[in-house]
């Protein structure tokens, strides 16, 4: 199959996952979209690699797992945090730290 | 030992002296601080004894000897080194001033001995003979400014020394800021003269004018030769920049005596002899210091007819006999200069001394309307006073009479305009009888006053309170105001001895330079001045004889007219000021000088400060340079502020953004 079309699903989860991230105010939502992102990038990564014929883009895409999972680590920590202070589980309404 | 380094003991011991009393300052008060300083000052005027003994040793035309103790900094044109200069001339004026100050520091042992601040006054005092035999035996113009400016430093501390009176810290503020004029003047005069010399060192300098480095920076020449005039005007207190002087004697009475009578404000004649091979390559700037000490001898000399304060007579009188200094050494007349420079530090330095002595009697009191008849009860005093008063009137066989007519006939026999000068000097002499007998007349002839009738009951007069006697306000005895003790030189003997040794050198020093007989300051100084154009320079013997007996008569008509106005018709002098009521305020408010400089430099400067601390301060200063800064900063931290909503949404947006748009550079750059 013609590497275009991998490239172009890749695209349409990487815009799915960011206008998530851009209009979801819920944060395990936005942590859910980041990972759709995260995974958009792997694909590509991957039918990259086929296309070249090395393992380079794999060995990418599975350092990017890891680098996904310690973030899904501290964001849902964060999450268990904000939830146990009896804050709301909105990213709008934590915003102290404007300017 | 070689000369030089008796040159460099002179330097040493006031010096030491100074750092001695200085840092002891709190166990030698009263009693040791002063006999600690007069000391330094009798060694460092034996070691100008040596070293002017050890000078006769040399060759006549190897008497001009440097040395160096280290160098500063000696780089392509210019050569700063600590170097001494020890010739006739330096010699002659470290002789004076160690010589003088010895018998002032003596003096002053009695005279402050109840002052609180009698340490630091002799610390002071110290300081300042050792400025100024850094003056006078500078070899460059490096340490010559360092001099000038320590001279300067030290008049002002001595000036303000009773610091908690408010007239005299600012008479101390006005001397320093006028003499700061002229010190700009040297170093300004100093550079315009480096420029072409290429050496600071004085042998150095006026050789390369021999060899005729000016040949075509004439102007130049003419310009350094005009402010290092300036410099000397300001420190000699010539004409404009002498309103310091007056004002100068709030200081204590043995200071005026020696800075601002005997010593400092000398350094302008000694600065134009010193420099005689230039002034002598740039006439027109001799011939105007000529006229300004001419202008400055007359106008003193006006001025001094009419002040009823004893000491600011003195001081106008200073002025005055300056100005002929300044007038013979500018026109060639060095040797006559300096001749008359020693005399004057004599006989000057003893009418201080015994006006210092009135004012004890006094209480304090300065003014000449409260004086009088203090003849039968101070014998001592009043015949020092006639001792210096015959000697600056120029009556012979007085030392002044010699100095003064030996300048005047130099002098006259420039001829052309110098015979205008000449005319103006027997002016001045005249005047100069008149002022100085008003001023013995009114304080020791007539009916005695209060406090002279108490003196005759052996009590000297303590005024209620002590006032300050310039503005008549109400003061204390504590440190930064005069001591308690009012003291006279009949019941001090340290006073006593240093008038008495002044009194003998203004009677007979006149022989030193006796016309057709003896010449022993022309001759010793000669050294110094043998390339100078004019040494062969003489008056004619008729000139000599008609100077002589015309200066003879011009001060005993003086005298005389002085003993009619105020002895034998007591009222004449009210007549006259009613007479003459125009000329006599011209003359009291001292030509209007004050008031000239005031309106003239004073006043637009004091508005330009006005302006810019309202104007261009608030408006350009604060709003342009802080404001602007501080708006540009402000409104940069809103803009950057306004972005940072707190919405994550924004932040990962931005994000977004900039990552495409990087992308898409990319994606342009690469096509």
């Amino acid at each position: 199959m013609d590497l275009g079309w991998y490239l172009v699903v890749s695209a349409l989860i990487f815009c799915i996952g960011a206008g998530g991230v851009l209009t979801r105010r819920n944060p395990l939502v936005i942590l859910l979209c980041l990972e759709l992102m995260l995974n958009a990038a792997n694909l590509a990564l991957i039918a990259f690699s086929r296309m070249h014929g090395n393992a380079d883009g794999q060995i990418f895409a599975l350092i990017v797992m890891v680098v996904a999972a310690c973030e899904v680590a501290v964001g849902l920590g964060l999450i268990v945090a904000i939830f146990r202070r009896k804050l709301p589980i909105d990213v709008d309404e934590l915003k102290e730290l404007q300017g | 030992m070689s000369t030089t380094t008796w040159g460099w003991l002179v330097l040493a011991f006031p010096l030491a002296g100074t750092i001695i009393i200085g840092l002891g300052h709190k166990r030698l008060a009263r009693g040791p601080a002063g006999a600690i300083g007069t000391l330094a000052i009798l060694l460092a005027f034996a070691s100008a004894v040596a070293s002017l003994v050890s000078l006769q040793d040399h060759e006549e035309n190897a008497r001009q000897l440097t040395s160096s103790l280290w160098d500063y900094a000696v780089t392509g044109s210019v050569d700063a080194r600590l170097a001494i200069l020890v010739d006739p001339l330096s010699v002659f004026m470290m002789l004076v001033v160690t010589g003088v100050s010895t018998l002032i520091h003596l003096y002053s042992i009695s005279y402050m001995k109840s002052d609180r601040g009698n340490a630091r006054y002799f610390a002071y005092l110290n300081f300042f003979v050792f400025s100024m035999l850094v003056l006078v035996l500078a070899a460059n113009f490096l340490l010559l400014i360092v001099g000038w400016a320590f001279v300067g430093a030290a008049s002002y501390l001595l000036i303000s020394f009773w610091y908690r009176r408010d007239t005299a810290t600012k008479a101390g503020i006005k001397a320093f800021v006028i003499n700061v004029v002229g010190d700009v003047g040297l170093v300004l005069g100093t550079f315009f003269i480096l420029r072409h010399s290429g050496t600071l060192d004085f042998l150095g300098t006026f050789h390369a004018v021999e060899e005729g480095a000016f040949a075509s920076h004439d102007g130049a020449l003419v310009a350094g030769c005009l402010l290092l005039l300036v410099g000397a005007f300001a420190k000699s207190a010539q004409l404009p920049l002498h309103t310091w002087l007056p004002d100068a004697m709030e200081g204590p009475t043995p200071v005026s005596s020696l800075i601002h009578a005997a010593t400092m404000v000398t350094a302008g004649v000694y600065l134009i002899s010193r420099m005689h091979p230039l002034f002598e390559a740039a006439p027109a700037a001799a011939n105007v210091g000529a006229i300004v000490g001419c202008a400055t001898l007359f106008v003193a000399g006006t001025i001094a007819l009419t002040q009823t304060d004893i000491k600011r007579v003195i001081a106008y009188s200073t002025m005055s006999q300056i100005g002929y200094m300044i007038m013979g050494v500018s026109a060639g007349a060095y040797a006559a200069g300096m001749f008359h420079l020693m005399t004057h530090a004599f006989f000057k330095a003893l009418l201080f001394m015994a006006a210092g002595s009135i004012i004890g009697a006094m209480a304090g009191a300065q003014s000449l309307d409260k004086m009088s008849g203090f003849k039968r009860s101070m014998p001592f005093t009043f015949g020092c006073f006639v001792v210096g008063g015959l000697a600056l009137s120029g009556v012979p066989p007085f030392s002044g009479f010699f100095s003064k007519d030996e300048i005047l006939a130099m002098v006259g026999a420039r001829e052309g305009w110098f015979t205008v000068l000449y005319v103006v000097g027997y002016v001045g002499a005249f005047l100069t009888g008149i002022y100085t007998w008003r001023m013995i007349f009114r304080a020791f002839f007539n009916r005695p006053c209060e406090e002279a009738v108490e003196l005759e009951h052996g009590h000297i007069a303590h005024a209620e309170y002590p006032t300050n006697p310039a503005n008549g306000e109400r003061e204390d005895t504590d440190v930064g105001f005069p001591g308690p003790e009012h003291v006279i030189a009949e019941r001090a003997m340290p006073m006593k001895v240093a008038m008495g040794l002044l009194a003998v050198g203004a009677t007979i020093l006149g022989v030193l330079q006796i016309p057709f007989v003896t010449e022993v300051v022309t001759n010793f100084l000669e050294p110094t001045f043998e390339d100078s154009k004019y040494v062969h320079l003489h008056a004619s013997d008729g000139m000599i004889w008609l100077g002589m007996v015309l200066g003879t008569v011009l001060a005993l008509a003086g005298i005389a007219i002085a003993h009619f106005i105020w002895v034998r018709k007591p009222g004449t002098s009210a007549a006259l000021q009613a007479r003459f009521s125009g000329l006599h305020r011209f003359l009291v408010n001292k030509w209007y000088f004050d008031e000239l400089i005031d309106f003239l430099v004073v006043r637009p400067w004091a508005a330009l400060g006005t302006f810019c601390r309202t104007w261009f301060e608030r408006a350009v200063v604060d709003g342009v340079f802080v404001g602007g800064a501080t708006g540009v900063v402000r409104a940069g931290s809103a803009a950057v502020r306004a972005i940072q909503t707190g919405f994550l949404r924004y932040y990962a947006a931005l994000l977004l953004l900039g990552g495409g748009a990087v992308v898409l550079y990319f994606l342009i750059a690469s096509s």
